[in-house]
């Protein structure tokens, strides 16, 4: 049977300005920049499109008079990458462009970010936000295996340092960083610092989809679906975020969420954790990256610490991680621009075009969504071979 | 040395929902309430119309005796709004009926706190609708 992504392709890819805030700009208008931005990156023109995908695709149509066209509304990263990517398969659509965006949102500064505070009657009298949440989770990982908090820093570290030498990152030229300046921030919540936890910006971008057949017409390099799957154990920020809690059938706890889902990935794509070059993990806290390492199967239960204290997921190592600085220092918009990041950065990886931090030769790119303390992950990965 | 207290009365609550109306007149009168499925027996994690292990439709509220183990907990020193006081440690309990809850430690300091410890509940107000479930080292 062939791949059932053969046919596909990401053909474009955008990043509009990101910055602490954007004065005078909202999320829709940066989700309609990200999209025609993607458009020009791909030579692909507005009345090519024929499918929109993304929280704000009926907004993108009327933004930029695309259309009438076919529109897919998910609200988050990876589902909205496969989303169009199955419109492209099934031959609903030609041209599916994605766009996202998020600005004018947290107002209320004495607050945490309004899409961190769940508003569900069984956790918000606890004053459960994201950053205790996804504390609930590596609380029990550092029980179980001895995690240390310099080993959590540490990922911090090399992803903040990523965003240092990044130009495009909000956090461009605030590093270098050592886990001991990470351990010197201010206590958040308890095992997380401030420098731990993504941060808060505006910003848009996009991606383009395309068949194959257009693609290897365009002047860039197609990017190939070789497999994505995503998992979760129930709505996120409602029930207590245990780590040992279990599915029906399930030998996998909720702390490696995501497993499943990468073992999906692999498995459509005839490829192992081994041939992986660069992992653009989702970084929403310093230690998702400990508990991806593990989950994925790139280092068995517990190690995830000392593969990252072995430095292997800096630059150079054997899986360097988040190679743009991720929501901790790149950006972080708060609704689906950041997770769509993940994948744009993939993509340039695979392209072999980023500017800082590329990884020499990479051929296949892990991008990852979500999170254990929000009970979800969806996997990604790209590669430079057509499936 | 920070002791951890319940929240004062005007913090967020949420609107209740039907399906946990029982649970929350419960924490009104003092106890703590919990589903269990008439048919299967097993306890369900969120209050609900239906079992998610059986699919059985009767779903009865038990009475929890509120004694259980500290199973993860974190310091919150940043609140998520201003309305709450820090330190304070969200908790997730391990209840000797079978069901994780979520809940805060209160009554003891905040580097007091270990895995597994023993717990027990205490009520405290935190609306005029509203009681919460806190814990305390047993």
């Amino acid at each position: 049977m062939p791949h059932p992504f053969r046919d596909v392709a990401i053909a474009g890819v955008f990043n509009t300005e990101q910055a602490r805030t954007l004065e005078g700009r909202d999320s829709q208008s940066l989700a309609v920049d990200g999209a025609l931005g993607a458009l020009a990156d791909a030579g692909l023109r507005i009345e090519d499109v024929d499918g929109v995908a993304g929280q704000f695709a009926a907004d993108m149509v009327l933004g930029a008079r695309m259309g009438p066209c076919s529109r897919k509304l998910s609200a988050h990263g990876i589902p909205t990458v496969l989303e169009a990517a199955s419109m492209i398969a099934f031959g609903e659509c030609e041209v599916v462009v994605i766009g996202a965006g998020g600005a004018a949102m947290y107002t209320e500064r004495s607050a945490t970010a309004p899409w961190t505070r769940p508003a569900n009657e069984l956790v918000v009298g606890f004053g459960l936000f994201t950053a205790a949440e996804f504390a609930l989770m590596a609380r029990r990982h550092m029980l179980q295996y001895g995690t240390t908090a310099e080993q959590l820093a540490l990922a911090a570290a090399t992803i903040r340092n990523n965003g240092h030498v990044n130009p495009e990152a909000v956090y461009y030229g605030r590093g270098p960083f050592t886990a001991a300046d990470i351990l010197e921030s201010r206590m958040v919540a308890d095992p997380f610092h401030l420098l731990e936890c993504s941060m808060t910006s505006e910003g848009g971008c996009g991606l383009v989809l395309t068949t194959a057949e257009r693609a290897l017409d365009l002047a860039s390099k197609p990017v190939w679906i070789l497999g994505g799957a995503g998992d979760t154990y129930g709505p996120a920020y409602v029930i207590p975020p245990v780590w040992d809690l279990r599915g029906r059938d399930g030998d996998i706890p909720a702390g490696y969420v995501g497993r499943r889902a990468a073992r999906t990935c692999f498995a459509l794509a005839g490829l192992s954790p081994a041939d992986v070059d660069v992992a653009e993990f989702y970084d929403p806290f310093s230690f998702e990256i400990i508990r991806q390492i593990e989950a994925y199967g790139f280092c068995g239960e517990g190690e995830g610490g000392p593969f990252v204290e072995a430095g292997h997921i800096g630059p150079g190592g054997q899986l360097p991680v988040t190679t743009d600085g991720g929501t901790m220092s790149y950006s972080h918009a708060g609704l689906n621009a950041q997770m769509l990041q993940r994948v744009i950065r993939g993509v340039q990886q695979v392209r072999g075009t980023c500017t800082t931090s590329q990884v020499p030769g990479a051929e296949v790119a892990m991008c990852t969504n979500g999170g254990s303390g929000a009970l979800f992950t969806d996997v990604l990965l790209l590669g430079g071979e057509r499936p | 040395m920070t002791a951890l207290s319940p929240q004062p009365v005007g913090i967020p609550t949420g609107a209740h929902s039907a399906a946990a109306e029982p649970y929350w007149e419960g924490c009104r009168q003092g106890e703590l309430r919990y589903q269990r499925c008439a048919e299967c027996r097993e306890v369900n994690m969120k209050p609900a119309r239906s079992c998610g292990s059986c699919g059985g439709s009767t779903l009865v509220w038990e009475r929890s005796e509120g004694r259980g183990r500290l199973y993860s907990w974190t310091v919150v020193w940043r609140p998520q709004h201003p309305t709450f006081q820090v330190p304070y440690a969200p908790a997730i309990i391990e209840l000797d009926e079978g069901f994780w809850l979520m809940s805060a430690i209160v009554g003891c300091d905040h580097q007091d706190l270990r895995a597994e410890m023993p717990v027990v509940v205490e009520f405290h107000p935190a609306s005029d609708e509203t009681v919460l479930p806190y814990f305390r080292p047993a």
